[in-house]
């Protein structure tokens, strides 16, 4: 039994079966990410005022890693035409290119970009303490700009003192290490008997001068953690987490969609392997078959590269 | 995979796989159970549907023993379950006051109330009426040799397949299987079982068992958009399509664009869940007098739902889509009459496609929405019954004048267009927002959609599986069974759920454990409905049996038959029965509509789509395999 059209394409519509497939398979996988901005979307409109953060992200990351996407959608489209021509010495070195770009892509993501939110850490405080913390949240200066309040002190832990069985404690960074590492913190705490007293934070520089002028808008690069300390007693803390899926609704969403966004490039790159190393037999065989195999494949890589020229601006920029 | 030695042909290596299959038998497991053909795929989703769909009726007929006699102990079932169950931590069953075990815990009611929901829409209905009868019909009727993509076919049904494994086995975790509706609302759902364990608990497998559920009837769906665009036989141009294909091709691309929605919602449950995000729970919210944690930002539990009814509406309409197509086909052979209005019906299930997708919010009247937006979605909820009409009228009107023959299929065909009937025209009041209000969870609603899905569908089902019984096994299924089982079932069935509507509309609210005993003073006049219900229901469920002997028993002792028993016109009936690997055993082309019955001149009352015309047959396109280089 032969199944019709599987190479070249039905006249009536133009297209061989897998092509048809594939664009079918995008058009469900644009409502499936449709649904998850759809849901960003929902979520920013609803936030309370100040409750959605800015400038978290490092956007130069973010730039180099959208520049080695699209240099892979061009790479992959470059391969797929090398089979065209029969010319597999080429298609061979640019699918190489390809696979390397998506493996770099991942690697920042994952290797970088994922840790350094691990690392740093956010305490929202409660309302009636903001007082307090003035110094630190300058939501007077805020207010006469006409801005968001500023509900949140961000940074490093540089130490976190608790009770043991009612015997104070201090939790200090490990040696040859700057901080506390937020998961190391949040495993003494889970500890039985133990209750948190104060978090002693190195503040970002938006919190060191909450005044300053210079604060109310993100940069473009990322400016490195203050000097200055700031405690914060357990009573006045709404909610403490680094910046972990848990942390709110905005790293929620960040992590989903970008986690998603990955596994998809993840997936994109283990095909192309595929191809790369077991390509060769189909292609001697029948070179055009092997051509669309990496057109199909291409375009979902294509896609995927789109999904992520709408990520990096609602997430890194806006 | 073997590979031809030939480097110049364009042959795939599929083709070599396939050659070497024609000279090897295959051998048992990739024959039937890992099998790339069609039709075994259909027969596996349609048995598993089956055993699901009998399954969530079983689990609707416990809660209906608690409904009619609170409090007493389930005969039989309870005490064995009580018992059988008590090494899981079960509590779906208790022991009452007096220490009587079987009696069916609120908590056990949640469950069977939640999980009969899923099972019935996500394992019963989708499986049989879309994934089975598609599977097996479609390629057959637009006469491809099977599916354009056999082999994610077979991944199709083996994730679907782990989805029900994953289903079942979540009522053996601690705390039992999901309790939150089959809506899974939060916060309920984003808080319940969390206290037995982070993953292994009833709702976060509900999800993760959703999230297979899905993939498959994207890969399904996905293969029946290809089949029916790709491989139409000759001369199979898109105003010859057989109605049921039609119906299968729109509801394909309902499932392809609407679900991965539900999907994008059910990673957002899961990381809710599992790993703390707040998509869904509110900030501040307090569950026993308890702050249960600061959420930042603050997610919404209102998301959840605008996310699953964009799902779920649709949903409805891949439930009845498939019926109506099913039921078309039925009608139009057993009245021996082309089917009235081919075309318009084709217009009306596009029209109504599309209008499925901006309809969702009118199950959320009452969660509370301005107005305008209710105005809005009251309006395309309104405007949605017009091509429901046109395709009920339709199919009432081609039976006008007609010799009938009334055989079992069609007796549930044609019950099916008057349920059908009911259910949509109770479904206006609720499209109303002022008469929602009232009548929202209440058991109107529940009698409502009960009659589309239960004496519509189903009924559909039936006729369906009556209908191309022979086609697969090549047997007929016993004729006096059939009737039987029809009119006990057309009986009972409207016993069960015709008193619903008198409930509620007295206000009679769909999730009260005992029956309405609490609130006697605004129940008790129709609280003895409760009793008639389940009598009528066990007696329901006892006809059924009746269905599963004749089923099982016309496999192996129905009498035989050749290709076209019904005297048919459609393509399936000119292949062999059943149809062989490859299905048709001579090369296929279409010469004309698929309902060409009673054609004056015509020596047949029924003449073939395959049959040339006395034009084409001289200069005729070749009835050959399609061109392919």
């Amino acid at each position: 039994m032969q199944i019709p059209y599987e190479v070249s394409a039905r006249p009536d519509t133009g297209l061989y079966n897998a092509k048809l497939g594939i664009w079918l398979f995008l058009a469900s996988e644009v409502m499936l990410f449709g649904g998850l901005f759809s849901s960003y979307i929902f979520l920013r409109i609803g936030a309370d005022p100040g409750y959605w953060p800015h400038g978290l992200l490092n956007v130069p990351v973010g730039t180099f890693n959208t520049a080695v996407l699209i240099g892979s959608s061009v790479t992959v489209v470059l391969a797929w035409a090398s089979l065209k021509m029969r010319r597999w010495n080429a298609y061979w070195g640019w699918m190489l290119a390809t696979i390397i770009c998506g493996t770099v892509f991942l690697a920042v993501k994952l290797t970088y970009e994922w840790p350094q939110k691990f690392e740093h850490f956010g305490v929202f405080i409660k309302q009636d303490a903001f007082p307090k913390y003035e110094p630190y949240l300058g939501n007077k200066h805020l207010e006469e700009e006409k801005r968001e309040p500023r509900l949140e002190i961000t940074g490093h832990i540089h130490q976190m003192d608790i009770t043991r069985d009612g015997k104070l404690e201090s939790i200090l960074p490990k040696e040859k290490e700057e901080a506390v590492s937020p998961s190391e913190a949040d495993g003494v705490l889970s500890e039985e008997g133990v209750k948190l007293v104060d978090y002693q934070v190195q503040l970002d520089a938006i919190n060191a001068d909450p005044s300053d002028k210079d604060n109310d808008r993100p940069h473009f690069r990322q400016r490195a953690v203050t000097e200055k300390i700031a405690k914060i007693d357990a009573a006045d803390i709404a909610s403490a987490s680094a910046f972990f899926p848990r942390h709110s609704s905005y790293f929620s969403c960040y992590f989903l969609i970008t986690g998603l966004h990955g596994l998809h490039v993840f997936a994109g790159v283990l095909v192309f392997t595929y191809f790369l190393l077991f390509g060769k037999k189909l292609y001697l065989r029948n070179p055009e078959h092997m051509a669309n195999r990496v057109e199909i494949a291409g375009l979902f890589w294509h896609f995927v590269d789109l999904v992520w020229i709408f990520v990096f601006p609602i997430f890194y920029l806006l | 995979m073997s590979i031809t030695a030939d480097t110049h042909t364009h042959e795939t290596p599929g083709h070599g796989h396939e050659h070497h299959e024609e000279h090897h038998e295959l051998g048992f497991w990739q024959k039937y159970v890992f099998s790339t053909d069609h039709k075994v795929i259909g027969i596996q989703y349609g048995i598993t549907g089956l055993v699901f769909l009998f399954f969530g009726f079983l689990l609707m007929l416990v809660m209906r023993w608690q409904l009619a006699n609170p409090g007493v102990p389930v005969p039989f079932v309870g005490p064995f379950f009580q018992t059988a169950l008590k090494m899981f931590g079960s509590t779906i069953f208790a022991s009452d006051a007096n220490g009587n075990p079987g009696v069916l815990t609120p908590d056990g009611y949640n469950t069977f109330g939640a999980m009969h929901g899923t099972i019935m829409v996500f394992f019963g209905i989708v499986p049989i009426a879309f994934a089975a009868f598609g599977n097996f019909v479609v390629p057959l009727q637009i006469g491809a040799p099977d599916m354009t993509f056999p082999r994610i076919n077979m991944a199709s049904y083996w994730s679907f397949f782990i989805s029900c494994v994953i289903m079942v086995a979540s009522f053996f975790v601690p705390g039992g299987a999901a309790k939150s509706g089959w809506t899974s609302y939060p916060p309920l759902s984003g808080i319940a079982d969390l206290s037995h364990s982070v993953f292994l608990n009833g709702q976060t497998l509900w999800v993760l068992g959703m999230v297979f559920n899905i993939t498959a009837s994207l890969l399904g769906s996905v293969n029946f958009l290809a089949t029916i665009i790709q491989l139409r036989a000759p001369g199979m141009t898109w105003m010859r399509l057989p109605f049921f294909v039609w119906a299968q091709f729109i509801t394909a691309f309902l499932l392809l664009l609407a679900f991965p929605v539900l999907e994008a919602a059910g990673f957002m449950q899961f990381t809710d869940r599992v790993f703390g995000t707040n998509f869904f729970m509110p900030t501040g919210l307090v569950v026993k007098q308890q702050l249960v944690q600061h959420w930042s930002g603050g997610g919404s539990p209102i998301l959840w739902q605008h996310l699953f009814w964009f799902l779920a509406h649709p949903e409805v309409y891949v439930l009845i889509l498939p019926g109506i197509g099913m039921v078309a086909e039925v009608v139009a052979n057993n009245t021996r009459k082309p089917l009235y209005g081919y075309k318009a019906m084709v217009m009306a299930i596009l029209v109504l496609a599309f209008l499925s997708f901006i309809v969702w919010a009118h199950h959320m009247y009452m969660t509370g929405m301005g107005a305008k937006v209710a105005a809005f979605f009251q309006t395309t909820t309104i405007i949605i019954s017009v091509p429901s009409v046109i395709l009920l009228t339709a199919l009432m009107l081609s039976l006008w004048g007609a010799s009938i023959r009334f055989t079992t299929p069609m007796l549930f065909a044609t019950a099916f267009m008057p349920m059908f009937g009911i259910g949509g025209l109770t479904g206006i009041p609720l499209a109303f927002n002022a008469v929602d209000l009232y009548l929202h969870d209440t058991y109107y609603v529940i009698a409502h959609f009960h009659y589309v899905v239960a004496p519509g569908t189903i009924f559909a089902i039936f006729a369906g599986l009556y209908y191309w019984f022979p086609k697969a096994t090549g047997r007929m299924m016993n004729g006096f069974l059939g009737h039987l089982h029809f009119w006990g079932s057309l009986i009972f069935i409207n016993g069960v759920f015709f008193p619903m509507f008198l409930q509620g509309m007295h206000g009679v609210h769909r999730r009260w454990y005992d029956g309405g005993k609490t609130y006697e003073q605004l129940a008790g006049p129709l609280i003895h409905w409760n009793g008639f219900m389940s009598t009528a229901a066990f007696l329901l469920g006892a006809v059924q049996l009746i269905f599963i002997f004749n089923f099982v028993w016309s496999i192996f002792k129905g009498q035989k038959v050749g290709r076209n028993p019904w005297d048919a016109t459609t393509l399936e009936w000119q292949a062999p029965s059943p149809p062989p690997h490859g299905n048709f055993d001579r090369p296929i082309a279409v010469y004309r509509g698929p309902y060409e019955y009673s054609v004056p001149g015509a020596p047949t009352d029924f003449t073939p789509q395959s049959q040339p015309t006395a034009a084409t047959q001289a200069a005729a396109p070749t009835p050959e395999e399609p061109p392919h280089h």
